[in-house]
């Protein structure tokens, strides 16, 4: 009865097993005749090289999984920084587009036209050889209000150094409850009694003295650790103490925020002119203010067209972050599908668990954005 | 009656496995990447990505050093042609897997011989064509002298995916220095961040530092500290589980070893062949039947010498005229006080 439906079906999953089956089986024989084993226990063996920048303590002596782990991190990281970034320019320039000022449109156009249509892998290898050639050695650094060193070897920044860290850390994480409640008891009162609360103000007030309570009488103490030049032979020269940003990481970051912004900005953009002009003038005509229109009227319609194709840019923007291998810096498939798979001959594993990590990452991005888009999508009543 | 077909068929099966048996040992001898490689007509070769000396191109697509000169002596060996080689660049990342991924027969592409790779990821290394260690490059005016002078904090450039970079945490942790590695997958990209400051060192094998120092801006500027810290013998690899072809490589690079010692070049194989040493004569194929051995003609090793060279003419041609390191150091003939040593071809 129902044979016309589920036969192809069927016929579907037969297909796509033999293939899978007959890649794994050749993969097998392959591997057999080579003298090749197949297994995950080298993650656990001992690495052997180290990494220059890890966000997690990490040397040589720890495991493959944990460089994996510092692989991971170092994506992560870049990516974050990636992605907040390119939105901030991607707003700031996809408004600039439409701007009445003829100067500020141009150069925004003028940008995104030129960053979008430039392979992103040359604009990375321009952005870390143009930074290595224009910075200066650690010697000749200006410094920055007294403590910033951009150099060749990096970005020297103070570092803070803690002691009662845990107090500081959770007296933010009940600020931002508190605010949470706060938000939650101004829109009741709104509701009920057409109120309005100075939630904003609240808010940084609590932000500020939550932490500072903290150091008050939670005993959490904080000193600036600023780096300090050191000599390491007649000719060269470092920084030492503080926090070192490198300058891989830097030239990546820029390079991928900068290009990513382009398409945000051209979906800000987009979406800003996809609100009817009805709408704005019907909120103008109810006497709201320019600000009140932006936000309550043009922005959460925007918002509705940005954010889809948005994700794909902040998806496009984490896979992106793979081409740092170009660079030196140590991302998951520098480290991992790289040196790992170098030392240990494991292609396959490792290639499929770098595959995997990132269809993970990919996945996880766009779970985020869809509950966002959700959430800021027409309610029908 | 029953029991006799029984028996008559297992006494047909035993004659046909060991028929099979022998016709299989016969095939085995024209092993599969022989056989494929003279239906193609040509030698696939995986080198370097440009290292001058070793395997480098020039503006016309040759391909000249004594990587090179390893392959084109198996072609020479195999097809009777040294320039039927195809050349396949790879990084170092890439080079094991094209090889056991059946893209190129043979590595030459200054690997180092080690354990984990010759025993666990289905290779097989043939033999030591360049016996060299890990050093160091630094600017000259930093004063800097000895690996002793390193101080904490020194950032080192290097190849990722290298034994390199295992030596040189080995070096740096005996020491006690905190350090910050840089990897690169592309040299010529090393080359470049040490060249712009980025770090402080350029560590790699010293024939490596020798050849890329070229590179630089101002190669005067350079220099490699003296001390070496680590073995690194390079050599050609191939798959695991083709042995005709293992001895056919091997062997080919011990020809232009052994040719050197008994002084044969590629300018008097042709009279070395009335010799009155039998080494000799066997080296030119005048005597023995040792190409057989190989599934190869007699003429195979006067092939190589003719076409290709001794390794002397080879080192002398790419590396000693091209500056990059003249003095042949260990990579001298045991007979005259380096650790050049092949097992005898008889």
């Amino acid at each position: 009865m129902n044979l016309k439906k589920i036969l192809p079906q069927l016929l579907t999953i037969v297909v796509v097993v033999l293939i899978f089956g007959f890649f794994s089986y050749n993969a097998q024989v392959n591997m057999d005749n080579r003298g090749i084993t197949f297994g995950y226990g080298f993650l656990s063996q001992e690495s052997s090289f180290d990494v220059q920048f890890s966000l997690i303590e990490y040397d040589g002596s720890h495991s493959y999984f944990r460089a994996y782990l510092v692989g991971l991190l170092n994506t992560i990281l870049v990516s974050v920084i990636g992605i907040v970034f390119a939105t901030i320019i991607g707003v700031v320039v996809g408004i600039a587009r439409l701007s009445k000022n003829y100067l500020i449109e141009r150069t925004a156009a003028v940008y995104v036209e030129f960053f979008r249509n430039i392979p992103l892998l040359l604009q990375i290898f321009f952005w870390y050889f143009a930074a290595l050639r224009a910075l200066p050695l650690p010697e000749k650094a200006e410094p920055m209000l007294g403590v910033f060193f951009l150099t060749i070897k990096g970005f020297f920044v103070p570092a803070f150094v803690w002691n009662n860290l845990d107090i500081f850390i959770y007296s933010i994480i009940a600020a931002i409850i508190s605010i949470f409640f706060v938000r939650l008891y101004a829109k009741k009162k709104q509701e009920n009694q057409g109120i309005q609360t100075p939630v904003l103000l609240i808010s940084i007030g609590l932000l500020a003295v939550l932490p500072l309570l903290s150091f008050l009488i939670g005993g959490a103490e904080a000193y600036v650790e600023i780096p300090v030049i050191k000599q390491l032979s007649q000719s060269s020269f470092t920084y030492e103490g503080g926090l070192k940003l490198p300058p891989e990481l830097i030239s990546l970051a820029l390079a991928l925020s900068l290009y990513t912004a382009t398409f945000i900005a051209e979906n800000v953009r987009a979406g800003v002119q996809g609100v009817s002009k009805g709408q704005k003038e019907a909120a103008a005509s109810i006497g709201l203010t320019p600000n009140q229109i932006l936000k309550l009227v043009v922005m959460p319609q925007a918002l509705r067209i940005i954010i889809p194709p948005t994700t794909n840019q902040y998806l496009n923007l984490t896979k992106n972050s793979s081409l740092a291998a170009a660079i030196a810096y140590p991302d998951l498939v520098l480290i991992f599908a790289g040196t790992a798979l170098m030392q240990t001959g494991r292609a396959i594993e490792i290639v499929s668990i770098t595959m995997l990590t990132y269809l993970s990452l990919s996945i996880s991005i766009s779970i985020l954005m869809n509950w966002y888009n959700k959430k800021i999508a027409i309610k029908e009543k | 009656m029953f029991k006799l077909v029984k028996r008559l068929t297992s006494i047909v099966a035993m004659f046909a496995v060991l028929f099979t048996f022998t016709t299989e040992t016969m095939a085995a001898k024209k092993s599969k990447t022989l056989k494929n490689t003279q239906k193609k007509g040509f030698v696939r070769c995986g080198v370097s990505q440009g290292l001058p000396g070793f395997s480098n191109a020039d503006a016309a697509g040759n391909w000249t050093g004594v990587d090179v000169d390893v392959c084109r002596a198996v072609a020479a060996a195999v097809l009777g042609d040294a320039s039927k080689v195809k050349f396949t660049p790879l990084s170092a990342k890439e080079r094991f897997t094209a090889l056991t991924s059946n893209e190129i027969d043979i590595l030459s592409r200054n690997t180092t011989w080690t354990l984990s790779r010759d025993a666990d990821i289905g290779l097989t290394f043939v033999g030591v064509n360049f016996y060299d260690g890990q050093g160091f490059m630094v600017r000259k005016n930093s004063g800097i002298s000895s690996v002793n002078d390193f101080k904490a904090g020194v950032s080192a450039c290097t190849n990722l995916g290298t034994t390199t970079e295992l030596n040189m945490r080995d070096f740096f942790n005996s020491k006690g220095i905190k350090y910050e590695p840089v990897t690169f997958e592309k040299a010529d990209e090393v080359v470049a961040a040490y060249d712009a400051g980025r770090c402080d060192t350029y560590t790699t094998d010293k024939s490596g530092l020798a050849a890329q120092r070229i590179k630089l801006s101002n190669p005067d500027d350079h220099m490699v500290l003296p001390e070496t810290i680590s073995k690194e013998p390079l050599g050609p690899v191939v798959r695991q589980g083709d042995s005709v072809w293992e001895d056919i490589v091997r062997w080919s690079l011990n020809t232009m070893i052994e040719a050197e010692e008994y002084g044969v070049t590629s300018a008097n194989a042709d009279m070395m062949k009335t010799s009155d040493n039998p080494a000799v004569k066997r080296l030119v194929g005048a005597e023995g039947e040792l190409g057989a051995a190989l599934g190869l003609d007699n003429e195979w090793s006067l092939r190589i010498i003719k076409q290709v060279g001794n390794y002397g003419e080879s080192y002398k041609r790419n590396i000693a005229d091209t500056g990059i390191l003249p003095d042949r150091g260990p990579n001298q003939l045991w007979t005259k006080g380096g650790i050049l040593y092949v097992p005898p071809a008889r």
